[in-house]
């Protein structure tokens, strides 16, 4: 953040000095981005006034800053990729870019940044792009203040909102992405911060992450995606204060995780989801002060996981509150509140005497033999639970809180 | 017909029901959780009262048949009209006490089909309840196999299914479910309500085949018309019986 707005102030200094403006615009001597771009010296800045511009695929491939005044619009046509950079410390400031081609051999973006480092793009409206912005090789750069809307065609048929690959130490902040395959893609990625997005129907994931460390994304919602956020072969992620909602399908999760480690997910909210958090392979995970509410399942634990340490959240409303495959328990459950524990505090600590048990019978039940769910809500199914309740016997006898909170955690 | 209405249980029956839909519909902040509690007290209570209520009824006026059988009347007639009188008041007592509240607070497309399930399960279990009261002469014992009959309905036959579904835990099971949701009708009932509601995505695969399968106009008729054999076969071997039963 601080270094964006470092490399902003120089380069408006930078500006001041060195370089000059050149206008384009219907009414200016220059009337195309093109020619700007090709007479423009490194560190100039272009000024492009509002208008529609059909210019193919502009390639920036030295140091300029575009700017454009009442977001002029760069019309892909439907056949071309818009903006390439391939230039370090570019900037992309305030055009409405539509249109743009669609290629499953070409990864075509509204925007798309090659090997690049310090590019700035902000302030943005993408409509009806294949790929959003697309970074690949990039290094320190800003994705910020967008807006990408694509009309989900399947998917197959469409891109990624924000799709980052072999990237180091990006900033993804404040961008609305809503229609895309996944809202923000990323791959080898390391070092980089996601920050107060908002992703939004998209196809298959608001968040995808594969093999990518180190990263920390929060404040960001998720509201009814495919699934919300998927992260997989990753360790070291922080995710923090977000929001993941009305993820709600038939394999629909809040959060998926599958074969991380080493990670953090603190104070989000999970609501309205299918499954709020589905976890397998994933071990050493710290899962603090997060809220769990009116799910189907809150929290589903493969027999795989190990070393989850589940505490201090609220779980409220929920259909099904853990849900597991096995009978071996390598996690931690402590100082939980659970809305359906119905035990006692005789010393008033404010922690309930009796251990609570998560996992119901029927939900064991449904995990091995999901048809099985045809008899959800029946008399028989909740006349079950009331006797595994009192005798545990086939849920498995690890998997309990022994210090459940009787009032809200926070 | 009318000595029915006034008697004294069912207008407890009415005023039961319509407390506890009112009570659970202003306590949930949800309508749509209230639904869901309701339907529980739709797919246990309600069948169970039609099944007592129309057994005893039937126990009781068995000097009031013998008389009526001995007037010029079709003994078809006599049976059928007890029956109708009996699915009248009690779907009455229904709508009155479940229903005006659901119309109140949930006037849309679920909380109809939620009346019609009822009100079919109702005359479903008058029909059944003939059935048993038709076989067995003593009182005692036909009152019992109503019991047994309730018992089988919600909770037998529910467990045998999660019997068979684990004995045959290795073949996919989930078209002929929809087979042997049909065998129960407060099975099908359930499964016609959740799946109109949005939890219908919890149920996974065999949510989605049903929901292919129910969510269909076509599907939706052949569930109606399932519930609507369940009334007219008991009702048919119940006057068969009646026809030739030395009274």
């Amino acid at each position: 953040m601080k270094k964006a707005i470092l490399i902003l102030m120089a380069l408006i200094f930078w500006i001041e000095i060195f370089a000059n403006i050149i206008y384009v615009g219907p009414l200016q001597k220059i009337k195309s981005i093109r020619s700007a771009i090709h007479i423009a010296n490194k560190g100039d800045t272009i000024l492009v006034s509002s208008g529609t511009y059909k210019e193919g695929n502009l390639i920036i491939s030295k140091q300029l800053t575009l700017i454009g005044k009442k977001y002029p619009i760069l019309d892909g046509q439907n056949k071309f990729e818009v903006i390439s950079i391939k230039a370090n410390k570019v900037v992309i400031d305030g055009f409405k870019i539509y249109h743009s081609g669609t290629s499953n051999l070409d990864d075509y973006a509204g925007i798309k940044i090659y090997d690049s480092r310090e590019v700035v793009i902000q302030n943005n409206i993408l409509d009806d792009t294949y790929f959003g912005i697309y970074l690949q090789y990039a290094k320190n750069c800003v994705v910020k203040n967008n807006q990408l809307k694509a009309y989900n065609k399947g998917e197959q048929q469409s891109g990624n909102g924000v799709h980052c690959w072999k990237s180091d130490s990006l900033h993804i902040i404040g961008n609305t992405i809503d229609g895309h395959r996944d809202g923000i893609y990323f791959e080898f990625v390391t070092n980089s911060l996601i920050k107060a997005n908002t992703t939004t129907h998209n196809i298959r994931y608001g968040l995808h992450f594969m093999f990518s460390n180190n990263d920390t994304y929060q404040s960001n919602s998720f509201i009814a995606n495919g699934a919300g956020v998927a992260v997989m072969y990753s360790n070291k992620v922080s995710m923090l204060a977000n929001n993941f909602k009305e993820n709600w399908g038939d394999a629909a999760y809040g959060l998926l995780l599958k074969e991380i480690s080493d990670s953090y997910i603190v104070g989000n909210v999970f609501e309205k989801n299918t499954s709020g958090i589905y976890l397998e392979g994933a071990s050493r995970i710290q899962m603090n002060h997060n809220i769990f509410k009116n799910n189907g399942w809150a929290m589903k634990i493969q027999a795989s996981c190990m070393d989850i340490n589940v505490a201090q959240n609220n779980f409220e409303g929920n259909t099904f509150d853990i849900g597991t495959n096995g009978s071996l328990v390598l996690n931690t459950f402590n100082k939980n509140y659970w809305d359906k524990y119905e035990g006692y505090d005789l010393n008033r600590d404010k922690i309930g005497d009796i251990p609570y048990r998560p996992v119901s019978l029927y939900s064991m039940i449904v995990e091995q033999n999901p048809p099985a769910m045809m008899l959800f809500r029946s008399f028989i199914t909740s006349l079950l639970d009331k006797t595994e309740k009192l005798i545990p016997s086939l849920t498995p006898e690890n998997l309990k809180d022994n210090t459940p909170l009787m009032r809200k955690a926070f | 017909m009318t000595d029915i209405l006034r008697s004294r249980i069912m207008i407890i029956y009415t005023i039961v029901l319509l407390a506890t839909s009112l009570s659970l519909f202003s306590l949930e902040d949800n309508a749509n959780k209230g639904l869901l509690s309701l339907l529980n007290i739709i797919l246990i209570i309600v069948p169970l009262f039609s099944l007592l209520f129309s057994t005893i009824y039937i126990y009781n006026s068995a000097e009031f048949i013998e008389l009526l059988v001995s007037q010029p009347l079709q003994r078809k007639s006599i049976w059928l009209s007890f029956s109708v009188g009996l699915a009248i008041s009690l779907s009455m007592a229904f709508v009155i006490g479940i229903g005006v509240p659901v119309l109140l607070f949930q006037f849309n497309a679920i909380g109809f089909l939620l009346l019609i399930v009822g009100i079919l399960l109702t005359v479903i279990f008058v029909a059944i309840a003939l059935w048993a009261a038709v076989q067995i002469r003593d009182k005692a014992k036909g009152i019992g196999l109503a019991i047994l009959l309730w018992m089988y309905f919600s909770l037998l036959f529910d467990g045998f299914v999660l019997f068979l579904l684990f004995q045959f835990a290795d073949y996919p099971l989930e078209k002929p479910m929809i087979l042997v949701s049909a065998l129960n009708p407060i099975d099908l009932g359930r499964i016609l309500i959740l799946l109109q509601l949005d939890i219908s995505a919890m149920m996974g695969y065999t949510g989605a085949i049903f929901k292919d399968f129910f969510g269909t106009i076509a599907g939706v008729t052949i569930a109606f018309i399932t519930l609507t054999l369940w009334i007219i076969i008991p009702l048919y071997f119940s006057t068969h019986k009646f026809n030739r039963k030395d009274l």
